[in-house]
């Protein structure tokens, strides 16, 4: 049975399903963000667009996503993510591309998240950031999204475990992650539920602390009203 | 001031011989919600240093009259201007107008990530480009002159809600406001804190501030106001000095109000 960490390199593995979880979380955050500022802002356009968006993204299941970053702006269009060059281009084209797919995906719920978190500032805070003179952009970075990011903080932590587990959608364009060296090792050696229960146990290394991290920070940083 | 006393249209100690420069003007000023018309025709004029109380029954539109001064509130019809600028639809103009326009609201709205000091510090730092230094030797003063200095590094949570209240008041004045609006200030608060928020009140309308308040708070009227406007169903009914219109209300309606008020 511990053969196959000798074998394979398992923990390579899950290092890959790290980074990826590492970059595609930092990514989404961002766009999330940007995309929670747009769907609460009064202009209508950018706050239609925000909606259009996360419906969108979000019913689109993943794995059409990942595969369609690699069809589309790769093949089709012609987009790599990497000096063509390279010795390991496609391998890491494959990578980016699957990072981006997860960005994107995952920026929907990050949204939706902070914006239950907006929901939780009440209104009074920003008639008075706005009674104080602050504009709308100085009344969202000093006192509403603080308050919404500690209000989504668990929230938050649900969409990072998803995303985390989610991952495993990349090994649909070949990215050398958990998933996909453990479907290797079924075809190699044999579908043994004790390799199964491995990969699963590595999954919850990753994602229980994460679940314990978030809840015991949302109730630290909660704002006390 | 002795001659004041040979200008007999002077019924008030307090009301000055001189007309004064008005600081906010209210004109024709009209607004619905939904089928409600919540004020109907406004026309006020406030006058530098005057200190206003607006009185009414709930429901007459004396917040959102309130509240439409630095525009939480939009409006249909009419024009306000404060100190001489007409209130600008959005953006940068209209927050460099409310940064001189400070209100106090009925739940205080103090930023609640924020420590004390930080609440008072924030505006003058953001909108008046204070250093921070400037900023919090500004805070520590006013929150002494409030007396709260002691609650400085606290958050609003850890604070009572007449500390809280005083703390608000702070943060406006640290704006250096041409005029302050007070909305229901005390009308949240355990009733053995009003006094301690009335105080820094009356401090204030001593000090030549111009006031707009909007309480139920008679004791503050008849000591501070200049004039008591009396609304009801969105419309100004009655305009007098607190003695006028204590003494002898004209309207029926304010003879109602005062009645159902002043019996207990």
């Amino acid at each position: 049975m511990l053969d196959i960490f000798e074998k394979y390199a398992v923990l390579g593995a899950f290092w890959m399903t790290i980074k990826l979880t590492f970059f595609s979380a930092i990514g989404a955050l961002v766009l999330g963000t940007v995309l929670a500022v747009m769907r609460v802002s009064p202009v209508a356009v950018l706050s239609r667009l925000g909606a259009f968006y996360v419906n969108t993204v979000r019913n689109t299941p993943l794995t059409l996503l990942v595969f369609f970053s690699l069809a589309g702006p790769y093949y089709i269009l012609q987009i790599s993510l990497t000096d063509r060059q390279s010795p390991t281009a496609i391998v890491d084209n494959n990578i980016r591309w699957a990072i981006v797919a997860l960005v994107v995906y995952h920026a929907a719920f990050v949204c939706e998240a902070l914006r239950s978190g907006v929901n939780t500032v009440p209104v009074g805070q920003a008639e008075a950031a706005r009674s104080i003179g602050l504009t709308f952009t100085q009344s969202l970075r000093e006192v509403i999204l603080p308050q919404a990011f500690r209000g989504s903080i668990a929230p938050l932590g649900s969409v990072l475990i998803a995303l985390t587990k989610n991952t495993t959608v990349a090994s649909v364009i070949g990215v050398a992650e958990a998933s996909l060296l453990m479907s290797e090792i079924f075809e190699n050696e044999t579908a043994s539920v004790s390799v199964f229960l491995v990969f699963a146990l590595g999954f919850v290394v990753l994602t229980l602390p994460v679940g314990i991290l978030f809840t015991s920070m949302s109730r630290r940083l909660a704002v006390k009203r | 001031m002795d001659d004041v006393k040979t200008d007999t249209a002077a019924t008030s100690d307090r009301t000055p011989a001189t007309p004064r420069d008005p600081m906010v003007v209210i004109e024709g000023v009209n607004k619905h919600f939904g089928d409600l018309h919540v004020l109907r025709d406004i026309n006020l004029t406030v006058g530098k240093g005057e200190v206003v109380v607006v009185l009414g029954p709930s429901g007459s539109g004396k917040s959102t009259l309130c509240r439409a001064i630095n525009r939480l509130e939009t409006i249909e019809a009419g024009t306000i201007t404060v100190d001489g600028k007409t209130l600008p639809e959005e953006g940068k103009p209209l927050a460099q107008l409310r940064a001189d326009v400070g209100m106090v609201f009925q739940s205080f709205n103090l930023f609640a990530h924020k420590t004390i000091r930080d609440n008072v510090t924030l505006g003058p730092i953001k909108v008046r480009k204070k250093s921070k230094a400037d900023a919090d030797k500004q805070a520590t003063d006013l929150l002494k002159r409030v007396g709260v200095e002691a609650q400085a590094e606290k958050y609003p949570a850890q604070l009572s809600g007449g500390q809280q209240q005083r703390v608000a008041i702070a943060r406006s004045l640290a704006m250096g406001p041409k005029v302050m609006l007070f909305d229901e200030p005390t009308s949240a608060l355990d009733p053995e804190m009003v006094n301690e928020v009335l105080d820094v009140m009356v401090g204030l309308a001593k000090e030549g501030m111009t006031m707009i308040v909007v309480t139920h708070e008679m004791g503050f009227a008849r000591k501070a106001a200049d004039r008591v406007v009396f609304m009801a169903d969105g419309q100004i009914v009655e305009v007098g000095t607190p003695q006028e219109f204590f003494t002898h209300p004209k309207s029926e309606r304010a003879k109602d109000f005062l009645g159902k008020i002043l019996t207990h």
